[in-house]
């Protein structure tokens, strides 16, 4: 938590909530925080960090979120792998994660508390539940004694708050069965916590309100849940101090602002590039975590997407590659076992030269492998794992937000060099959210489409000397019949050929037109001390560790910038020359080192890799310590 | 590729606008070339401008036809056809869309996709090169091959049991499906004309001699000679009459079973033969009808199912600025005005 010494009042306790003892608490001014909700997959606790986000959305804060969630639907109770986690990182200015190190954990039961510990930072403080401390229960989360009892606790702020009896107190008076009265719990937490974040709870009553408008006994338990939650922190001797983000000092810029998560973000990137376009959009996918919610979200805009879930992941490409044929803005989502699977179908979108995006919001693998975990490790497979010289666009987003701005930057280049490409999401960007102002649609960039309709001296294979792209016809223009297919064809007229020399130059002619799509990127961005010795290359989620890393180095003096690579390929023509001014270049990724291997491989120079293979993404002092000691410099411990 | 030389629109398009500038290579004296003369007639035949086509195929011998056909055309991977033609006619629903396809194709390695197809019933009309063989790949066992085959890869027969194409697409909803001999023209092109004025999925299997690797597998039920014995003319409204002299009819028996019965001077009153009526809506009677064959039963050719189902058409979507406006503001938004103050716009 990044302190200030200032205090004030209370913001909210001393309204109509509680008129107690508030006045002689402390309230801190703080710049940042880390939240983290923990508890059984039926605690609830992603909705309490769904509403802990809201407010803090509503009340114009800076933040970052990432719900880490079990495979299971409903682990078996009290379980290591049934604890689901929602994480949120406040801040009065812009946040590039949802953070490392807990200020706050919540951990509703022994498991969540053994799953989260080893984050919380020192000081930080621990809300349990403590009715859920039971020796059963922390024996199945495997401790060997009472953790709340032992030394190690004396590092942190440990509140124990007996949840279950006092909201059982709380809602007494409503006669619920002690199942129903118990599933309330998890408002008596985000009460506590809205206290000491100095919440508005206007927003969560009306939250309330709207969802138990219908069933009114639950509606008046969880209203009184929350109350209780509020006015035991606000009475609590233990809560000495709550905290309060200081003002931003960067003014926001006017406008419309929202909280998006990447496959969110992703959906809408989609629904803007086909205005921009003027083109029908298509949506061939197939259920599969953690990229489902892409197509969730856009099937809810009809007006925008004709949406096909598939009978699988082949078809869900297939009915991509024929929307494509009849001049829709094509696009089919996915993970990394379906990646593998559309491998075919991105061969022939490959070969006949339609516009095609492909994305791949990238998981734990090979095989089932983390299904909800985040991982970088399906770059070889995009850039290589086709059969046959296949080239094909690659680029990655770096955030939740520029889930947006990629699809439109892929479809553009998709339109204009008539290719595949495809677009590297992550499990940790496409759940994660951030705060995302919403461009209007003058803001965004134009794509241009050219159908071809006249028929004159009309070859399906002659190209734009330029791009190289063939020109795009339609099924349905008049003198334009034509025939296009998977087998290799002669050099403009496309005709079926297996001529020897043919064959050669088409697969040089595939390999510049992708080539060229380097004129489209711009010039590397390079952020930090003007006169480093290492630069730090970031690609994907790092994007944000990395910037908060050397940012925070920077301040102290450390010599140290970073670059963030998008396009994968073809790769950035300005890197090269970029990566060769400095020393020393550290290369973090998610996986064991796939871009410091294409590094090498198309420039011979050699990065320090920097590999996690943990389904989890870098933490900021990872990078930081890394760093640290390829500068000589001490390696602190984290705070 | 495109033959500009002929107009597309505004005249009565004959054979010859069909035809492109690829010459048809398949064996000689292969049932492909009769189908891709139904093509040809079907498509002259519905008055439709050549662009209105598109003709998607998998890998195959079948699934060369397309370059046959002055239309759009698309020849894609293995199994795969359909899931291309679903999405072209999905962004493209005035296009006539068509996928040939063989046994092999679409039974074997694309068999998820022909029974979605089937149950999704879409306006897509398939034709299915029945050949029991391999032929592309030079004489492999099909899954339509009959138990016991011997082909290069069952050197000592093989032991799978076979499927009948019907059943699987019957099974899976299909709203109209036929069987054609090759070797009957007039019969191949009534059954895609019909095929192309149906609402909805359209599944023709033709019955396709590879003269190279399966030779003579049908002959029993398209020779002269034999044919009238073996096989029943499927027509709406008619009694299922078959042999040289139509005196045999199918009549079901009081187990629910099909039997071949004398029918007329010394054998059953014609009123106790089945009545052909393909918009039965129990599918039953159609699936009856797709199993008969073999030594014991004739082969129905013809329309067995043609039902009015509900089709599958996609939402056509209309936007507006509102729509879009209210698309990228959904969970929580708020707006920062030029004072700083904060209004929220939806929130969760």
């Amino acid at each position: 938590m990044s302190e200030h010494n200032t205090s004030a009042t209370n913001a909210y306790g001393q309204g109509s909530m509680s008129k107690t003892t508030l006045t002689n608490k402390q309230v801190k001014e703080i710049s940042s925080a880390v939240i983290r909700f923990a508890g059984d997959s039926g605690d609830g606790m992603q909705l309490v960090g769904d509403q802990f986000t809201s407010t803090s959305a509503l009340s114009g804060e800076y933040f970052a979120t990432l719900p880490d969630y079990p495979s299971e639907i409903r682990a078996p109770a009290g379980t290591i792998f049934g604890v689901s986690g929602f994480q949120i990182c406040i801040g009065s200015e812009e946040v590039f994660t949802p953070g490392d190190r807990y200020d706050v954990l919540v951990a509703m039961n022994p498991a969540a508390l053994k799953s989260n510990l080893g984050n919380v930072a020192k000081g930080g403080v621990i809300l349990v539940n403590e009715d859920a401390f039971t020796t059963r229960n922390f024996e199945k989360a495997g401790f060997a004694s009472h953790p709340l009892d032992t030394p190690e606790m004396s590092n942190y702020k440990l509140l124990r708050v007996p949840m279950t009896t006092l909201t059982g107190n709380a809602i007494e008076q409503l006669g619920l069965s002690s199942k129903d009265a118990d599933r309330c719990k998890n408002f008596f937490s985000l009460g506590i916590i809205y206290w000491l974040f100095n919440r508005n709870p206007e927003h969560t009553l009306k939250w309330i309100n709207k969802k138990f408008a219908k069933k009114e006994l639950y509606l008046k338990a969880n209203t009184l849940t929350f109350h209780a939650g509020l006015k035991y922190a606000a009475e609590n001797e233990m809560l000495t101090q709550s905290f309060k983000l200081k003002k931003s000092t960067t003014k926001a810029k006017p406008g419309a602002y929202r909280n998006i998560t990447g496959n969110h973000a992703a959906a809408l990137g989609l629904i803007a590039a086909s205005q921009k376009s003027g083109l029908k959009l298509f949506l061939g996918s197939y259920p599969i975590t953690p990229a489902t919610d892409i197509m969730h979200e856009l099937v809810k805009h009809r007006d925008y997407a004709t949406i096909l879930q598939a009978e699988d992941e082949i078809a869900a490409i297939g009915s991509a590659l024929g929307a494509a044929f009849g001049g829709a803005l094509a696009a089919t989502t996915t993970s990394g076992p379906g990646f593998s699977l559309k491998s075919e179908f991105m061969n022939l979108a490959v070969m006949v030269e339609l516009p095609l995006i492909i994305v791949d919001v990238q998981r734990g693998g090979p095989s089932t492998g983390l299904a909800t975990k985040t991982e970088q490790a399906d770059l070889f497979q995009a850039l290589w794992g086709r059969h046959g010289e296949s080239p094909i666009v690659v680029m990655a987003a770096s955030s939740p937000k520029d889930c947006f701005d990629i699809m439109i930057e892929a479809s553009k280049v998709a339109i204009k060099y008539m290719t595949p490409v495809v677009v590297l999401s992550e499990g940790y960007l496409g759940n994660g959210s951030e705060v995302w102002k919403v461009p209007s649609l003058d803001e965004l960039p134009s794509i241009p489409v050219k159908f071809r309709t006249d028929p004159t001296n009309f070859l399906p294979y002659e190209r734009d000397p330029v791009t190289l792209a063939r020109p795009w016809v339609v099924p349905g223009t008049p003198g334009l019949e034509h025939r296009i297919g998977g087998i290799e064809k002669e050099d403009k007229t496309g005709i079926l050929s297996l001529a020897p020399e043919n064959h050669e130059k088409m697969v040089h002619l595939r390999a510049q037109k992708i080539a060229n799509v380097a004129n489209e990127i711009p010039p590397t961005e390079v952020y930090g001390a003007k006169d480093a010795e290492l630069l730090v290359l970031g690609w994907g989620s790092s994007a944000g560790v990395i910037k908060h890393a050397v940012r925070k180095l920077n301040q102290e003096g450390v010599k140290v910038a970073c670059a963030h690579v998008r396009y994968l390929n073809p790769m950035p023509p300005d890197l090269s020359g970029l990566l060769k001014k400095y020393k020393k270049v550290l290369l973090p990724e998610n996986n064991s080192g796939q871009l410091w291997f294409k590094i090498r491989g198309d420039y011979l120079i050699d990065t320090i890799p920097l590999n996690k293979i943990q389904g989890q993404p870098f933490r900021i002092d990872e990078i930081e310590n890394k760093i640290r000691s390829i500068l000589g410099l001490n390696v602190g411990g984290h705070s | 590729m495109s033959n500009t030389e002929t107009p597309s629109t505004g005249t009565k398009l004959t054979r010859k606008d069909f035809l492109s500038s690829s010459e048809p290579r398949w064996c000689s004296g292969c049932g492909c070339y009769s189908t891709l003369n139904a093509v040809y007639k079907t498509f002259v035949a519905s008055g439709l401008p050549r662009e209105q086509f598109a003709l998607i195929s998998g890998i195959g011998c079948s699934s060369r036809l397309p370059y046959y056909t002055n239309t759009y055309g698309f020849h894609t991977i293995h199994g795969r056809a359909p899931t291309v033609a679903m999405g072209l006619k999905m962004v493209k629903p005035e296009q006539s869309v068509w996928i040939t396809t063989g046994d092999g194709d679409s039974l074997s390695i694309g068999g998820n996709h022909f029974i979605h197809l089937a149950r999704k019933n879409p306006n897509i009309k398939l034709l299915l090169f029945n050949n029991q063989i391999y032929g592309l790949t030079k004489g492999q066992v099909s899954p339509t091959s009959p138990l016991g085959s011997t082909t290069k890869t069952t050197p000592y027969g093989s032991i799978d049991r076979p499927l009948h194409p019907l059943t699987v697409a019957l099974g899976a909803g299909a709203t109209f499906v036929a069987r054609v001999p090759d070797n009957d023209n007039d019969m191949l092109f009534a059954a895609m004309e019909a095929a192309q004025k149906h609402e909805g999925v359209a599944i023709i299997e033709i019955l396709i001699n590879c003269v190279i690797f399966n030779d003579g597998v049908y002959q029993s039920l398209t020779d002269k000679e034999s044919r009238p014995e073996r096989t029943i003319k499927l027509e709406a409204g008619k009694p299922l009459l078959f042999g040289k002299n139509m005196d045999k009819g199918i009549r079901l028996r009081n187990d629910a079973r099909p039997e071949v019965v004398q029918v007329g001077e010394g054998g059953v009153p014609l009123s106790e033969v089945l009545v052909h009526d393909p918009a039965n809506p129990n599918s039953g009677y159609a699936f009856m009808l797709a199993e008969m064959g073999g030594s014991e039963m004739p082969m129905p050719f013809g329309t067995l199912r043609a039902i009015k189902d509900h089709v599958h058409r996609p939402y056509q979507g209309q936007p507006t600025p509102e729509a879009y406006r209210k698309a990228m503001l959904g969970g929580n938004a708020w707006e920062i005005a030029e004072d700083s103050s904060i209004r929220v716009l939806t929130s969760e």
